[in-house]
């Protein structure tokens, strides 16, 4: 370690830029919405993993003197400013114990969807021909197969859980990074700078890991965050069929097709959480587009211009 | 002062960026008559096109801002005349045509549907105006116009394209024709017969020419006057020949100085055993062959030059010796072993003695690594080249070695220009301490001056190192100051091959003479006689 860390050392003794994460953190304060969005995830986050443990017993206590009670109304306690759903309990504590049943089934279909689709989608990519035919057929077959009744099939099989709920979505997402990262990488293969690494030398696994999927990357990042709103969506719907997550489990897509025979009477049981579905997608999205800009090199200027602005003002 | 067709007085034109404004061209004043061709020359970034852009209000504002100035269209201010008003004038009595002729043609639409849409644009009967584009065709010498005039643009040549945005150009009969490098996307032979197209039509119907380009053999063959620009500013204005011969501004003299074509050429090496060896090679791409028999030695210390037109197989041949695809027939030794039959283990070692510097610099540098892992990736594949701890020094000497700075090493490649590019990758090539460097027009894409210098570094690093090159090229006169051997190329086959004098003074072949009376020479007098001489060839 040391003998790498000697060998840096003098190899750069006139130029030493700025710590990684340093730079990073910087980029995102320039970009004020992008920071926002950083914000509210992390919320999202801390909600997710400690919020059952914090609210569990309000978010399920029934009080139906307090039901469907409307928002902003401090009388009951700071938990229902948000109002009361139908049983009575308060939407606040419900919609922060639901971050995390919503965010397991969406960000683990959505990241295994994205692994696997990119992975299958480089292989179909820049492989053989056959290996290319044989996995475009298969995600034609899954693409051809009206995903929701996939769903219901297996899932009806299956226990519905949390894992066999990220299970089904995953597979009936591949498809979309599948094709679009094979679509890419065919277009990326052919660019000069992969010809040039094949000149020197360089292995298949190097060309794609090195050259192709940084190129490719971005564009299925932000197809990711695009993705996670509609993976919420679906998991509500199958939820609402009953074959998803089922109650007492709750998760934000649930909540809002719970309310919705309520939508004349009482608006909140679902507004609440759908703008939390919204909040946080939308904040995804505009973090990911952060991350295009930031990881670009020749587009990182727009976030360093900013500065020397900034410090003009 | 009025009695100019167009004059251009004191244009100033700012581009505002995120780094403050850039001034595109600053103070600009020329003047065009009827019946003359006025040439603006210029390298990349010099402002050589954004008066034309003025002209025909194709500047975009903002970003862009015309600060200063008038343009003077029979007397008339075209910078204060309405946007009604200048489109009227657009395209029926100042028109245009661009470098590129593809992407300035629908492929949706047929070629005859988009000549005559001009036409109708500005008021022409409908059949009128096809039978119009009928005789635009057949002027333009598009041949068989009759059955073309339905077809799509993809299914012509390039040279084809130009000649029908020509005809587009020239349906309303325009008092003015711009073009902006007419002919710089185009061969050599169909750059001569587009030049001449020009200048007949010019005759004929005594418009006013404008050409902007880069290149002084355009300027020789066709201007009769030329504006030289530099960094927005005109540096210098006059008479094409006397411009040539009397440059009096440092610039014009350094431009005029870099232009190929005009040095001592080299004497072939009098080694016996060749490095590479090059027999019957073959490509065929489903039935078609790109290449078809072609065998060559190479020497140590020796640059062969491979020149031909697009479609010559020029470029297939460089990629089946790096097996970047693999030949259909023939074999290449180096160093008595056969590269095609090779397994991928040797390859991968062969791969440290055989580089390739590519054409666009721009694409064959990952836009998204450093410089320094750009080099550094050399050494990453081959680690037997160096021990870690060297590799950074080395990457800086490499650096310097090609004429950057050692600290250019944490910078990004779109923070260079174009030459400097080049010269990146050329130093990643010579990490690996090659013994021969294959150049696919690796300085076609640079501007003259820069063309000169990134071929100064190639001699210099060749003397040094005793480099083999093959350098494949378009351009002749590139090649006749720098190449030991030449070998040219036609449709997939060598048609001749030989020490570069005798290419160039004693050529035995007719394709290689009509090449070399198709290139352009930069002084006027010169060129004037090579005209002579091709139409005797062509008569």
């Amino acid at each position: 370690m040391s003998q790498i860390d000697s060998a840096i050392t003098t190899a750069n003794p006139i130029y030493k830029p700025p710590p990684a994460w340093r730079t990073t953190l910087g980029m995102l304060w320039r970009d004020k919405f992008a920071f926002a969005a950083a914000c509210i995830l992390l919320v999202v986050i801390f909600c997710a993993i400690f919020g059952p443990m914090l609210f569990e017993d309000v978010a399920t206590r029934q009080n139906l003197r307090g039901r469907n009670a409307p928002p902003f109304d401090l009388s009951r306690g700071w938990l229902f400013i948000l109002g009361g759903d139908q049983l009575g309990r308060p939407l606040l504590a419900r919609i922060i114990v639901a971050s995390q049943n919503t965010m397991a089934v969406a960000a683990g279909a959505v990241a295994c969807s994205l692994l696997i689709g990119t992975g299958l989608g480089l292989i179909a990519g820049y492989t053989t021909k056959t290996a290319s035919q044989v996995i475009m057929r298969l995600a034609d077959v899954i693409m051809s197969f009206p995903s929701l009744l996939l769903a219901v099939i297996v899932l009806y099989v299956l226990e519905p859980s949390v894992g066999n709920l990220v299970i089904v979505l995953a597979i009936t997402r591949i498809p979309i990074y599948l094709r679009t990262s094979r679509a890419e990488v065919l277009e990326v293969r052919e660019r000069m700078f992969v010809q040039a690494a094949q000149v020197m030398g360089a292995s298949t696994k190097r060309i794609v890991a090195r050259h192709i999927l940084p190129v490719v990357a971005p564009t299925l990042i932000t197809i990711a965050t695009l993705d996670f709103a509609f993976v919420m969506l679906a998991e509500s719907s199958l939820s609402f069929l009953g074959i998803g997550i089922q109650p007492p489990e709750i998760t934000w897509g649930l909540m809002v097709s719970q309310g919705r025979p309520y939508l004349t009477s009482a608006w909140w049981l679902s507004f609440w959480p759908g703008l939390a579905i919204i909040l946080t997608t939308l904040s995804l999205n505009l973090l990911s587009g952060w991350m295009r800009t930031a990881l670009d090199p020749s587009q990182r200027w727009r976030l360093e211009v900013n500065k020397e602005k900034a410090k003009n003002d | 002062m009025t009695d100019h067709l167009l004059e251009v007085r004191n244009l100033s034109v700012d581009f505002d960026t995120v780094r403050g404004p850039v001034h595109a061209v600053r103070d600009v004043s020329w003047h065009l008559d009827r019946g003359e061709c006025l040439a603006i020359l210029g390298e990349s970034g010099s402002g050589k096109s954004v008066s034309a852009s003025a002209i025909m209000n194709l500047i975009d504002c903002p970003p862009g801002r015309i600060v200063s100035g008038e343009i003077l269209f029979e007397g008339r201010d075209l910078l204060r005349a309405s946007n009604e008003e200048r489109r009227r004038l657009n395209g029926k009595r100042i028109a245009m045509i661009f470098q590129d002729p593809l992407s300035h043609l629908n492929p949706v639409y047929t070629v005859g549907a988009q000549i005559a849409e001009i036409m109708t644009a500005h008021g022409t009967a409908k059949a009128q105006a096809r039978a119009r584009t009928l005789e635009l065709m057949n002027r333009v010498g598009i041949p068989e116009a009759d059955d073309k005039i339905d077809a799509y643009p993809h299914q012509f040549s390039g040279g084809q394209r130009q000649r029908l945005m020509i005809a587009m150009a020239l349906a309303m009969k325009p008092d003015i024709l711009i073009a902006d490098e007419p002919t710089t996307a185009l061969d050599v032979t169909v750059q001569a017969q587009i030049l001449a197209l020009l200048e007949e039509l010019q005759a004929e119907t005594g418009m006013g020419l404008l050409l902007i380009t880069h290149d002084l053999g355009v300027v020789a063959e066709i201007a009769d006057r030329v504006v030289v620009m530099n960094g927005g500013r005109i540096v210098e204005t006059g008479d094409a020949e006397q411009v040539y011969h009397n440059p009096t501004h440092p610039y014009t003299q350094k431009l005029i100085g870099a232009v190929p074509g005009t040095g001592e050429m080299a004497t072939p090496l009098t080694a016996t055993k060749p490095l590479l060896e090059v027999r019957n090679f073959g490509k065929d791409f489903g039935g078609f062959a790109a290449l078809d028999q072609a065998s060559f030695e190479l020497f140590a210390g020796e640059t062969v030059a491979i020149v031909g037109e697009s479609g010559s197989g020029k470029s297939t041949l460089a990629k089946c010796l790096l097996r970047l695809i693999e030949p259909t027939t023939g074999e290449a030794l180096y160093d008595g072993r056969d590269l095609v039959t090779m397994g991928d283990r040797d390859l991968y070692r062969m791969r440290r003695d055989i580089q390739m510097v590519f054409q666009d610099p721009t694409q064959s540098l990952n836009p998204r690594m450093t410089v320094g892992q750009i080099i550094g990736e050399a050494f990453a594949i081959h680690p037997d080249i160096l021990a870690k701890d060297k590799r950074p020094a080395r990457i800086r000497e490499l650096l310097e070695r090609v004429g950057l700075e050692a600290d250019h090493i944490h910078r990004h490649p779109h923070q260079f220009s174009g030459g400097q590019r080049q010269r990146i990758a050329i130093a990643r090539a010579l990490a690996l301490e090659p013994k021969i460097l294959v150049c696919d027009e690796a300085v076609s894409a640079l501007d003259v001056s820069i063309q000169a210098q990134v071929i100064a570094l190639l001699e210099e690093i060749q003397n040094d190192l005793g480099l083999s090159y093959l350098f494949i090229a378009h351009d002749l006169p590139l090649v006749r100051d720098f190449a030991h051997r030449v070998i040219v190329m036609k449709d997939g086959r060598i048609v001749e091959q030989g020490p570069v004098r005798q290419i160039f003074d004693a050529p035995h072949e007719e394709y290689t003479r009509n090449l070399l009376a198709s290139s352009l020479h930069p002084d006027p007098k010169v060129q004037a006689e090579r005209r002579a001489a091709r139409q005797e060839v062509t008569a």
